[in-house]
Protein backbone atom coordinates (compact mmCIF):
# COMPACT_ATOMS: atom_id res chain seq x y z
CA UNK A 1 0.00 0.00 0.00
CA UNK A 2 1.29 3.46 -1.32
CA UNK A 3 1.43 6.17 1.61
CA UNK A 4 -1.58 8.46 0.94
CA UNK A 5 -4.06 5.71 0.89
CA UNK A 6 -2.70 4.38 3.93
CA UNK A 7 -3.00 7.60 6.01
CA UNK A 8 -6.39 8.58 4.13
CA UNK A 9 -7.19 4.65 5.89
CA UNK A 10 -6.02 5.45 9.27
CA UNK A 11 -5.95 9.49 9.77
CA UNK A 12 -9.32 9.46 11.40
CA UNK A 13 -7.94 6.89 14.30
CA UNK A 14 -4.42 8.92 14.69
CA UNK A 15 -6.83 12.30 15.15
CA UNK A 16 -9.16 10.40 17.89
CA UNK A 17 -6.22 9.28 19.40
CA UNK A 18 -4.27 13.12 19.75
CA UNK A 19 -7.25 14.23 21.24
CA UNK A 20 -7.35 11.72 23.98
CA UNK A 21 -3.68 11.95 24.23
CA UNK A 22 -4.08 15.63 24.98
CA UNK A 23 -6.97 15.59 27.63
CA UNK A 24 -4.82 12.86 29.61
CA UNK A 25 -2.00 15.10 29.52
CA UNK A 26 -3.80 17.87 30.47
CA UNK A 27 -5.42 15.97 33.43
CA UNK A 28 -8.99 16.13 31.99
CA UNK A 29 -9.78 12.75 31.50
CA UNK A 30 -9.51 9.80 34.16
CA UNK A 31 -6.84 7.24 33.17
CA UNK A 32 -4.98 5.68 30.10
CA UNK A 33 -6.70 2.28 31.50
CA UNK A 34 -9.88 3.00 30.23
CA UNK A 35 -11.89 2.26 26.86
CA UNK A 36 -9.64 0.84 24.61
CA UNK A 37 -6.48 2.76 25.32
CA UNK A 38 -3.99 0.39 24.93
CA UNK A 39 -5.52 -1.25 21.72
CA UNK A 40 -5.46 1.88 19.88
CA UNK A 41 -1.93 2.93 21.46
CA UNK A 42 -0.65 -0.43 19.82
CA UNK A 43 -2.35 -0.38 16.77
CA UNK A 44 -0.34 2.71 16.67
CA UNK A 45 2.76 0.98 17.13
CA UNK A 46 1.87 -1.02 14.28
CA UNK A 47 0.83 1.81 12.12
CA UNK A 48 4.65 3.08 13.01
CA UNK A 49 6.11 -0.38 12.48
CA UNK A 50 4.58 -0.49 8.94
CA UNK A 51 5.29 3.17 8.02
CA UNK A 52 9.21 2.53 8.93
CA UNK A 53 8.88 -0.70 6.92
CA UNK A 54 7.40 0.54 4.01
CA UNK A 55 9.89 3.44 4.08
CA UNK A 56 6.40 5.88 3.92
CA UNK A 57 7.84 9.90 4.24
CA UNK A 58 9.98 11.16 7.39
CA UNK A 59 7.33 13.28 8.28
CA UNK A 60 4.53 10.85 8.56
CA UNK A 61 7.00 8.98 10.35
CA UNK A 62 7.82 11.62 12.54
CA UNK A 63 3.97 12.34 13.61
CA UNK A 64 3.48 8.92 14.04
CA UNK A 65 6.31 8.91 16.54
CA UNK A 66 5.34 11.75 18.15
CA UNK A 67 2.06 10.16 18.98
CA UNK A 68 3.69 6.74 20.01
CA UNK A 69 6.00 8.60 21.99
CA UNK A 70 2.84 10.26 23.78
CA UNK A 71 1.17 7.25 24.36
CA UNK A 72 4.11 5.42 25.67
CA UNK A 73 4.54 7.76 28.57
CA UNK A 74 0.47 7.70 29.12
CA UNK A 75 0.21 3.95 29.43
CA UNK A 76 3.06 2.86 31.25
CA UNK A 77 2.83 4.79 34.29
CA UNK A 78 3.66 4.08 38.33
CA UNK A 79 0.52 5.25 39.20
CA UNK A 80 -1.21 4.28 42.59
CA UNK A 81 -3.27 5.07 44.62
CA UNK A 82 -1.79 7.39 47.11
CA UNK A 83 -3.72 6.96 50.70
CA UNK A 84 -4.01 3.36 50.96
CA UNK A 85 -0.29 2.91 49.91
CA UNK A 86 0.97 5.56 52.33
CA UNK A 87 -1.27 3.60 54.68
CA UNK A 88 0.68 0.33 53.66
CA UNK A 89 4.05 1.81 53.83
CA UNK A 90 3.90 2.94 57.07
CA UNK A 91 2.54 -0.01 58.49
CA UNK A 92 4.85 -2.61 57.07
CA UNK A 93 7.04 -1.49 53.84
CA UNK A 94 9.25 1.30 56.41
CA UNK A 95 10.17 -1.25 58.94
CA UNK A 96 10.80 -4.27 56.73
CA UNK A 97 12.79 -1.79 54.43
CA UNK A 98 14.68 -1.20 57.70
CA UNK A 99 15.39 -4.25 58.73
CA UNK A 100 16.28 -5.70 54.82
CA UNK A 101 18.78 -3.54 55.36
CA UNK A 102 20.03 -3.98 58.58
CA UNK A 103 23.88 -3.92 58.09
CA UNK A 104 23.84 -0.11 56.84
CA UNK A 105 21.80 0.48 60.09
CA UNK A 106 23.52 -0.76 62.29
CA UNK A 107 27.03 0.39 60.58
CA UNK A 108 24.89 4.14 60.55
CA UNK A 109 23.90 3.34 64.12
CA UNK A 110 27.32 2.97 65.23
CA UNK A 111 28.61 5.54 63.96
CA UNK A 112 26.70 8.45 65.58
CA UNK A 113 25.85 6.99 68.93
CA UNK A 114 29.14 5.73 69.62
CA UNK A 115 30.12 9.04 68.56
CA UNK A 116 27.84 10.89 70.59
CA UNK A 117 28.10 8.90 73.77
CA UNK A 118 31.62 8.74 73.53
CA UNK A 119 31.95 12.68 72.82
CA UNK A 120 29.55 13.07 75.68
CA UNK A 121 31.89 10.71 78.05
CA UNK A 122 35.01 13.05 77.48
CA UNK A 123 33.38 16.51 77.82
CA UNK A 124 31.78 15.16 81.00
CA UNK A 125 35.16 13.94 82.64
CA UNK A 126 37.09 17.10 81.32
CA UNK A 127 35.05 19.59 81.15
CA UNK A 128 36.83 22.10 79.35
CA UNK A 129 37.38 20.20 76.21
CA UNK A 130 33.70 20.80 75.63
CA UNK A 131 35.61 24.73 73.89
CA UNK A 132 37.28 22.51 71.26
CA UNK A 133 33.96 21.20 69.58
CA UNK A 134 31.84 23.83 70.19
CA UNK A 135 32.76 27.85 70.10
CA UNK A 136 31.76 29.68 73.61
CA UNK A 137 28.91 31.78 72.36
CA UNK A 138 27.39 28.63 70.71
CA UNK A 139 28.45 27.36 74.99
CA UNK A 140 26.69 30.24 76.70
CA UNK A 141 23.56 30.24 74.31
CA UNK A 142 23.09 26.54 75.68
CA UNK A 143 23.64 27.14 78.44
CA UNK A 144 20.99 29.83 78.91
CA UNK A 145 18.71 27.45 76.91
CA UNK A 146 18.79 24.72 79.46
CA UNK A 147 18.80 27.03 82.68
CA UNK A 148 16.96 25.22 84.97
CA UNK A 149 15.23 28.31 85.78
CA UNK A 150 13.96 29.00 82.41
CA UNK A 151 10.10 28.49 81.95
CA UNK A 152 10.16 27.12 78.64
CA UNK A 153 12.89 25.37 77.08
CA UNK A 154 14.77 24.71 73.83
CA UNK A 155 16.30 27.00 71.39
CA UNK A 156 15.34 30.28 72.65
CA UNK A 157 14.69 31.41 76.17
CA UNK A 158 11.22 32.65 77.53
CA UNK A 159 8.82 30.84 75.00
CA UNK A 160 5.71 31.74 74.68
CA UNK A 161 2.62 29.36 73.18
CA UNK A 162 2.50 31.28 70.10
CA UNK A 163 6.11 30.56 69.54
CA UNK A 164 5.66 26.99 69.35
CA UNK A 165 4.16 26.75 66.20
CA UNK A 166 6.64 29.09 64.55
CA UNK A 167 9.39 26.34 66.20
CA UNK A 168 7.90 23.51 64.91
CA UNK A 169 7.96 25.03 61.64
CA UNK A 170 11.75 25.74 61.98
CA UNK A 171 12.25 22.28 63.60
CA UNK A 172 10.83 20.77 60.16
CA UNK A 173 12.96 22.80 57.67
CA UNK A 174 16.18 22.73 59.72
CA UNK A 175 16.16 18.58 60.59
CA UNK A 176 15.10 17.77 57.69
CA UNK A 177 17.26 19.49 55.74
CA UNK A 178 19.74 17.92 57.68
CA UNK A 179 18.54 14.60 57.01
CA UNK A 180 18.20 15.10 53.28
CA UNK A 181 22.01 16.39 53.69
CA UNK A 182 23.12 13.05 55.03
CA UNK A 183 21.30 11.09 52.63
CA UNK A 184 22.56 12.67 49.68
CA UNK A 185 26.28 13.53 50.22
CA UNK A 186 26.27 9.32 50.78
CA UNK A 187 27.04 9.35 46.92
CA UNK A 188 30.38 10.49 47.21
CA UNK A 189 31.36 7.20 48.17
CA UNK A 190 29.72 6.84 51.57
CA UNK A 191 32.33 9.69 53.02
CA UNK A 192 29.55 12.09 53.42
CA UNK A 193 27.22 9.97 55.38
CA UNK A 194 29.69 9.29 57.56
CA UNK A 195 31.10 12.94 57.96
CA UNK A 196 27.94 13.79 58.91
CA UNK A 197 26.55 11.09 61.60
CA UNK A 198 30.26 11.60 63.05
CA UNK A 199 29.90 15.17 62.87
CA UNK A 200 25.82 15.66 64.37
CA UNK A 201 27.18 12.81 66.97
CA UNK A 202 29.92 14.64 68.23
CA UNK A 203 28.10 18.05 68.69
CA UNK A 204 25.45 16.25 70.20
CA UNK A 205 27.86 14.77 72.24
CA UNK A 206 29.53 17.48 73.30
CA UNK A 207 26.34 19.81 74.59
CA UNK A 208 24.92 16.57 76.39
CA UNK A 209 27.93 16.36 78.18
CA UNK A 210 28.48 19.91 78.75
CA UNK A 211 24.66 20.22 80.33
CA UNK A 212 25.18 17.43 82.40
CA UNK A 213 28.40 18.24 83.66
CA UNK A 214 27.35 21.83 84.84
CA UNK A 215 23.82 20.52 86.79
CA UNK A 216 21.58 21.29 84.08
CA UNK A 217 21.23 17.43 83.07
CA UNK A 218 17.62 17.27 84.48
CA UNK A 219 16.64 19.74 82.07
CA UNK A 220 18.72 18.99 79.24
CA UNK A 221 17.58 15.28 79.14
CA UNK A 222 14.19 15.59 80.18
CA UNK A 223 13.90 18.01 76.96
CA UNK A 224 15.47 15.99 74.65
CA UNK A 225 14.06 12.31 75.66
CA UNK A 226 11.15 12.48 74.25
CA UNK A 227 11.75 13.80 70.56
CA UNK A 228 14.87 12.31 70.38
CA UNK A 229 13.37 8.38 69.73
CA UNK A 230 12.22 9.77 66.48
CA UNK A 231 15.00 12.63 65.45
CA UNK A 232 18.15 10.46 66.41
CA UNK A 233 16.96 7.64 64.83
CA UNK A 234 15.67 9.48 61.96
CA UNK A 235 19.85 10.79 61.67
CA UNK A 236 21.18 7.18 61.99
CA UNK A 237 18.14 6.10 58.92
CA UNK A 238 19.27 8.85 56.65
CA UNK A 239 22.78 8.12 57.58
CA UNK A 240 21.96 4.44 56.38
CA UNK A 241 20.38 5.47 53.17
CA UNK A 242 23.24 7.22 52.20
CA UNK A 243 25.94 4.49 53.50
CA UNK A 244 23.75 2.17 51.03
CA UNK A 245 24.51 4.83 48.20
CA UNK A 246 28.26 4.33 48.74
CA UNK A 247 28.23 1.11 49.48
CA UNK A 248 27.18 0.53 45.76
CA UNK A 249 29.95 2.75 44.26
CA UNK A 250 32.38 1.43 46.23
CA UNK A 251 31.91 -2.36 45.85
CA UNK A 252 28.88 -3.00 42.83
CA UNK A 253 28.85 -6.86 43.37
CA UNK A 254 28.23 -8.47 40.25
CA UNK A 255 26.46 -5.40 38.66
CA UNK A 256 27.98 -2.62 36.82
CA UNK A 257 27.94 0.93 39.02
CA UNK A 258 26.03 2.61 37.36
CA UNK A 259 23.13 -0.28 37.87
CA UNK A 260 24.16 -0.95 41.28
CA UNK A 261 23.80 2.48 42.16
CA UNK A 262 20.08 2.96 40.61
CA UNK A 263 19.31 -0.25 42.94
CA UNK A 264 20.60 1.30 46.09
CA UNK A 265 18.95 4.57 45.44
CA UNK A 266 15.74 2.80 44.84
CA UNK A 267 15.78 1.04 48.33
CA UNK A 268 17.24 4.10 50.11
CA UNK A 269 14.87 6.51 49.02
CA UNK A 270 12.11 4.27 50.93
CA UNK A 271 14.20 4.75 54.44
CA UNK A 272 14.17 8.57 53.43
CA UNK A 273 10.66 8.41 52.61
CA UNK A 274 10.15 7.00 56.44
CA UNK A 275 12.56 9.05 57.76
CA UNK A 276 10.67 12.67 56.74
CA UNK A 277 7.59 11.04 58.90
CA UNK A 278 9.56 10.44 62.14
CA UNK A 279 11.15 13.95 61.76
CA UNK A 280 7.81 15.74 61.30
CA UNK A 281 6.78 13.35 64.36
CA UNK A 282 10.20 14.78 66.21
CA UNK A 283 9.17 18.61 65.66
CA UNK A 284 5.58 18.19 66.68
CA UNK A 285 6.56 16.59 70.02
CA UNK A 286 9.60 18.63 70.12
CA UNK A 287 7.33 21.71 69.66
CA UNK A 288 4.55 20.98 71.51
CA UNK A 289 5.63 18.59 74.08
CA UNK A 290 9.22 18.59 75.18
CA UNK A 291 9.09 22.52 75.71
CA UNK A 292 6.78 22.30 78.72
CA UNK A 293 8.70 22.95 82.05
CA UNK A 294 5.34 23.20 83.33
CA UNK A 295 5.10 19.00 83.61
CA UNK A 296 7.06 17.31 86.17
CA UNK A 297 10.38 15.78 84.95
CA UNK A 298 9.32 12.04 85.63
CA UNK A 299 6.46 12.23 83.85
CA UNK A 300 8.50 13.41 80.96
CA UNK A 301 11.02 10.52 81.19
CA UNK A 302 8.26 7.95 81.64
CA UNK A 303 6.86 9.25 78.24
CA UNK A 304 10.29 9.44 76.52
CA UNK A 305 10.91 6.01 78.00
CA UNK A 306 7.88 5.08 76.41
CA UNK A 307 8.66 6.54 73.22
CA UNK A 308 11.57 5.03 72.53
CA UNK A 309 10.46 1.36 73.32
CA UNK A 310 7.19 2.29 70.75
CA UNK A 311 9.85 3.62 67.99
CA UNK A 312 12.32 0.77 68.62
CA UNK A 313 9.70 -2.18 68.21
CA UNK A 314 7.94 -0.57 65.37
CA UNK A 315 11.00 -1.23 63.22
CA UNK A 316 11.92 -4.27 64.64
CA UNK A 317 8.13 -5.82 64.54
CA UNK A 318 5.85 -3.97 62.57
CA UNK A 319 5.29 -5.50 59.25
CA UNK A 320 6.14 -9.38 60.12
CA UNK A 321 2.97 -10.74 59.88
CA UNK A 322 2.30 -12.79 56.70
CA UNK A 323 -1.12 -10.94 56.70
CA UNK A 324 0.22 -7.63 57.00
CA UNK A 325 -0.59 -5.26 54.41
CA UNK A 326 1.34 -4.84 51.17
CA UNK B 1 32.06 -16.98 20.03
CA UNK B 2 29.07 -17.31 21.97
CA UNK B 3 25.83 -18.59 20.08
CA UNK B 4 22.49 -16.80 21.38
CA UNK B 5 18.86 -17.78 20.25
CA UNK B 6 17.57 -13.85 19.79
CA UNK B 7 16.65 -13.60 16.20
CA UNK B 8 18.78 -10.58 14.33
CA UNK B 9 16.31 -7.78 13.75
CA UNK B 10 15.14 -7.55 10.52
CA UNK B 11 16.17 -4.19 9.35
CA UNK B 12 18.83 -2.44 11.08
CA UNK B 13 18.30 1.51 12.44
CA UNK B 14 21.21 3.60 11.29
CA UNK B 15 23.34 4.55 13.97
CA UNK B 16 22.17 8.30 14.31
CA UNK B 17 24.84 11.44 13.89
CA UNK B 18 23.54 13.57 16.37
CA UNK B 19 22.84 13.51 19.93
CA UNK B 20 19.46 11.12 19.89
CA UNK B 21 19.08 7.75 21.64
CA UNK B 22 16.84 4.74 20.46
CA UNK B 23 14.95 3.17 23.46
CA UNK B 24 12.41 -0.09 22.79
CA UNK B 25 9.48 -0.04 24.00
CA UNK B 26 7.66 -3.63 24.86
CA UNK B 27 6.03 -2.72 21.42
CA UNK B 28 9.09 -3.41 19.99
CA UNK B 29 8.86 -0.06 18.96
CA UNK B 30 12.03 1.90 18.58
CA UNK B 31 11.16 5.61 20.26
CA UNK B 32 14.20 8.23 19.63
CA UNK B 33 15.01 10.61 22.88
CA UNK B 34 16.84 14.15 22.12
CA UNK B 35 18.51 14.53 25.68
CA UNK B 36 19.28 18.41 26.49
CA UNK B 37 22.26 19.17 27.14
CA UNK B 38 24.38 20.98 29.66
CA UNK B 39 23.46 25.28 28.63
CA UNK B 40 19.89 24.49 27.88
CA UNK B 41 19.40 23.25 31.56
CA UNK B 42 21.45 25.41 33.50
CA UNK B 43 19.10 28.05 31.63
CA UNK B 44 16.18 26.12 33.04
CA UNK B 45 17.57 26.08 35.84
CA UNK B 46 18.00 29.35 36.50
CA UNK B 47 14.52 30.50 35.31
CA UNK B 48 13.39 28.15 38.03
CA UNK B 49 15.85 29.89 40.77
CA UNK B 50 14.28 32.88 40.00
CA UNK B 51 10.86 31.61 40.22
CA UNK B 52 11.70 30.22 43.76
CA UNK B 53 12.98 33.80 44.65
CA UNK B 54 10.31 35.70 43.47
CA UNK B 55 7.51 33.04 45.24
CA UNK B 56 9.58 33.16 47.77
CA UNK B 57 9.98 36.50 48.64
CA UNK B 58 6.11 37.26 47.60
CA UNK B 59 5.08 34.76 50.00
CA UNK B 60 7.28 35.84 52.85
CA UNK B 61 5.84 39.21 52.75
CA UNK B 62 2.49 38.09 52.57
CA UNK B 63 2.96 36.13 56.32
CA UNK B 64 5.63 38.80 58.10
CA UNK B 65 2.01 40.06 58.62
CA UNK B 66 0.27 37.84 60.00
CA UNK B 67 3.42 37.54 63.05
CA UNK B 68 4.30 34.50 64.63
CA UNK B 69 2.24 31.93 63.24
CA UNK B 70 3.33 33.48 59.90
CA UNK B 71 7.19 32.76 60.74
CA UNK B 72 6.07 29.10 60.97
CA UNK B 73 4.35 28.72 58.31
CA UNK B 74 7.33 30.91 56.54
CA UNK B 75 9.52 28.23 57.65
CA UNK B 76 7.61 25.18 56.58
CA UNK B 77 7.54 27.20 53.33
CA UNK B 78 11.14 28.15 53.05
CA UNK B 79 11.55 24.37 53.08
CA UNK B 80 8.43 23.32 50.81
CA UNK B 81 9.90 25.60 48.17
CA UNK B 82 13.66 24.83 48.79
CA UNK B 83 13.47 20.82 48.53
CA UNK B 84 9.58 20.15 47.09
CA UNK B 85 9.73 22.88 44.49
CA UNK B 86 11.02 20.67 41.87
CA UNK B 87 9.59 17.14 42.65
CA UNK B 88 5.67 18.31 42.92
CA UNK B 89 6.16 20.09 39.50
CA UNK B 90 7.97 17.30 37.67
CA UNK B 91 5.64 14.37 39.39
CA UNK B 92 2.38 16.55 39.01
CA UNK B 93 2.88 18.32 35.44
CA UNK B 94 4.39 15.74 33.28
CA UNK B 95 7.77 16.35 34.02
CA UNK B 96 8.29 19.80 33.83
CA UNK B 97 9.15 23.00 36.01
CA UNK B 98 8.39 26.09 34.77
CA UNK B 99 11.93 26.64 33.80
CA UNK B 100 11.74 23.36 31.75
CA UNK B 101 7.99 23.97 30.71
CA UNK B 102 9.13 27.51 29.24
CA UNK B 103 12.43 25.94 27.50
CA UNK B 104 10.08 22.80 25.92
CA UNK B 105 12.41 20.19 28.32
CA UNK B 106 11.01 17.81 30.81
CA UNK B 107 12.25 15.28 32.59
CA UNK B 108 11.40 11.49 31.83
CA UNK B 109 12.15 7.82 32.84
CA UNK B 110 15.89 6.36 30.50
CA UNK B 111 12.86 4.11 29.17
CA UNK B 112 10.86 7.47 27.46
CA UNK B 113 7.94 6.64 30.82
CA UNK B 114 6.67 9.09 33.22
CA UNK B 115 8.46 10.35 36.00
CA UNK B 116 7.21 8.63 39.38
CA UNK B 117 7.81 9.95 42.94
CA UNK B 118 11.04 7.81 43.93
CA UNK B 119 12.98 8.85 41.28
CA UNK B 120 12.04 12.81 41.02
CA UNK B 121 12.88 12.85 44.85
CA UNK B 122 16.25 11.02 44.49
CA UNK B 123 17.14 13.11 41.83
CA UNK B 124 16.65 15.94 43.30
CA UNK B 125 17.57 15.16 46.68
CA UNK B 126 21.15 14.32 44.88
CA UNK B 127 20.98 17.63 43.53
CA UNK B 128 22.92 18.74 46.79
CA UNK B 129 25.99 16.26 45.61
CA UNK B 130 25.72 17.52 42.23
CA UNK B 131 25.86 21.30 43.06
CA UNK B 132 29.44 20.41 45.07
CA UNK B 133 31.93 21.79 45.63
CA UNK B 134 30.44 25.23 44.37
CA UNK B 135 28.23 26.48 41.80
CA UNK B 136 26.91 22.71 40.36
CA UNK B 137 30.60 21.87 39.35
CA UNK B 138 30.38 18.04 39.86
CA UNK B 139 26.73 18.20 37.90
CA UNK B 140 28.23 20.23 35.27
CA UNK B 141 31.57 17.95 34.47
CA UNK B 142 29.38 14.89 34.78
CA UNK B 143 27.16 16.32 32.54
CA UNK B 144 29.54 17.24 29.62
CA UNK B 145 30.77 13.69 30.30
CA UNK B 146 28.12 11.37 29.64
CA UNK B 147 26.90 10.77 26.95
CA UNK B 148 23.01 10.92 27.57
CA UNK B 149 24.19 14.64 29.40
CA UNK B 150 22.92 13.57 32.95
CA UNK B 151 24.30 14.66 36.11
CA UNK B 152 24.81 12.40 38.99
CA UNK B 153 21.42 12.69 40.57
CA UNK B 154 19.73 11.97 37.19
CA UNK B 155 21.89 8.38 37.16
CA UNK B 156 21.46 7.22 40.63
CA UNK B 157 17.72 8.05 39.76
CA UNK B 158 17.45 6.27 36.53
CA UNK B 159 15.97 9.93 34.65
CA UNK B 160 16.68 11.74 31.56
CA UNK B 161 15.73 15.40 30.77
CA UNK B 162 15.22 15.42 27.11
CA UNK B 163 13.34 17.43 24.49
CA UNK B 164 9.64 17.62 24.12
CA UNK B 165 9.15 17.36 20.39
CA UNK B 166 6.91 19.24 18.82
CA UNK B 167 5.18 17.65 15.48
CA UNK B 168 5.92 19.70 12.37
CA UNK B 169 3.11 21.52 10.12
CA UNK B 170 1.93 18.82 7.27
CA UNK B 171 3.72 20.02 3.87
CA UNK B 172 1.38 20.67 1.08
CA UNK B 173 0.37 18.18 -1.22
CA UNK B 174 2.27 18.01 -4.18
CA UNK B 175 0.33 18.70 -7.29
CA UNK B 176 2.03 16.68 -10.09
CA UNK B 177 1.14 13.73 -12.10
CA UNK B 178 2.63 10.60 -10.50
CA UNK B 179 5.96 9.03 -12.29
CA UNK B 180 7.19 5.32 -11.48
CA UNK B 181 10.91 5.54 -11.32
CA UNK B 182 12.90 4.45 -14.44
CA UNK B 183 14.81 2.20 -12.36
CA UNK B 184 14.69 0.90 -8.82
CA UNK B 185 15.58 2.96 -5.89
CA UNK B 186 16.99 2.16 -2.65
CA UNK B 187 15.13 2.43 0.40
CA UNK B 188 17.73 5.24 1.60
CA UNK B 189 17.08 6.91 -1.90
CA UNK B 190 13.18 6.45 -1.47
CA UNK B 191 13.84 8.64 1.93
CA UNK B 192 15.88 11.04 0.38
CA UNK B 193 13.54 11.88 -2.68
CA UNK B 194 10.21 11.87 0.02
CA UNK B 195 12.51 14.41 1.95
CA UNK B 196 13.33 16.67 -0.53
CA UNK B 197 9.79 17.49 -1.65
CA UNK B 198 8.53 17.74 1.75
CA UNK B 199 11.28 19.87 2.51
CA UNK B 200 10.82 22.16 -0.58
CA UNK B 201 9.02 24.82 1.45
CA UNK B 202 11.41 25.45 3.83
CA UNK B 203 14.81 25.36 1.21
CA UNK B 204 15.67 28.55 -0.80
CA UNK B 205 14.96 28.45 -4.25
CA UNK B 206 19.02 28.26 -4.74
CA UNK B 207 19.50 25.75 -2.40
CA UNK B 208 16.90 23.70 -3.95
CA UNK B 209 18.14 24.12 -7.54
CA UNK B 210 21.64 22.85 -6.50
CA UNK B 211 20.55 19.14 -4.98
CA UNK B 212 18.14 18.75 -8.23
CA UNK B 213 20.90 19.85 -9.88
CA UNK B 214 23.16 16.96 -8.60
CA UNK B 215 20.54 14.88 -10.14
CA UNK B 216 19.92 16.14 -13.70
CA UNK B 217 22.23 13.47 -15.24
CA UNK B 218 20.71 10.32 -14.11
CA UNK B 219 17.22 11.70 -14.35
CA UNK B 220 18.13 12.43 -17.81
CA UNK B 221 16.94 15.91 -17.90
CA UNK B 222 18.52 18.97 -18.86
CA UNK B 223 18.05 21.78 -16.08
CA UNK B 224 17.53 22.17 -12.75
CA UNK B 225 14.03 23.15 -13.05
CA UNK B 226 12.89 20.15 -14.68
CA UNK B 227 15.30 18.17 -12.46
CA UNK B 228 12.84 19.53 -9.48
CA UNK B 229 9.78 18.65 -11.05
CA UNK B 230 10.70 15.22 -12.03
CA UNK B 231 11.72 14.82 -8.24
CA UNK B 232 8.53 16.03 -7.76
CA UNK B 233 6.43 13.79 -9.75
CA UNK B 234 8.81 10.36 -8.39
CA UNK B 235 8.25 11.37 -5.39
CA UNK B 236 4.13 11.71 -6.19
CA UNK B 237 4.86 8.33 -7.69
CA UNK B 238 5.98 7.00 -3.99
CA UNK B 239 3.20 8.70 -1.79
CA UNK B 240 0.09 7.38 -4.01
CA UNK B 241 -1.21 5.56 -7.26
CA UNK B 242 0.46 5.18 -10.51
Amino acid sequence: MKQQPFEARHQALWQAFSLRLSALERGKARSAHAEGFSQDYRRLCQHLALARSRNYSSHLIDQLEHLVRRGHQQLYRRRSQLGPSIMAFLAAGFPRQVRAQWPLVVAASLLFFMSLLLTALWVYLYPEQVYSILDPAQVAAMQSMYDPQGSRLGRGVERLASEDWRMFGYYVMNNIGIAFQTFASGLLLGLGSAFYLVYNGVTIGAVAGHLSGIGSGPTFWSFVIGHGAFELTAIALAGAAGLGLGLALVAPGRLSRGEALRRAAKASVQLVYGVVVLLLLAAFVEAYWSAKSSLAPWLKFGVGIGLWALVLSYLTLAGRGRHAPE
Amino acid sequence: MPHTSATPRIATLPTPLDTRQRVETPEGIDLSLRPAGLVIRSLAFAIDLLVRGALLVGLLLLLDALGEIGLGAGALLLFLVNWWYMVLFEVLNQGRSPGKHLLKLRVVMDDGTAIGWSASLIRNLLRFVDMLPVGYCLGALWCLHEPWFRRLGDLAAGTLVVYQDRPRAQPPRLASTPLAAPFPLEQADQRAILGFAERRGTLSDARADELANLLAAPLGVASAAQAKARLDSLAQGLLGPT
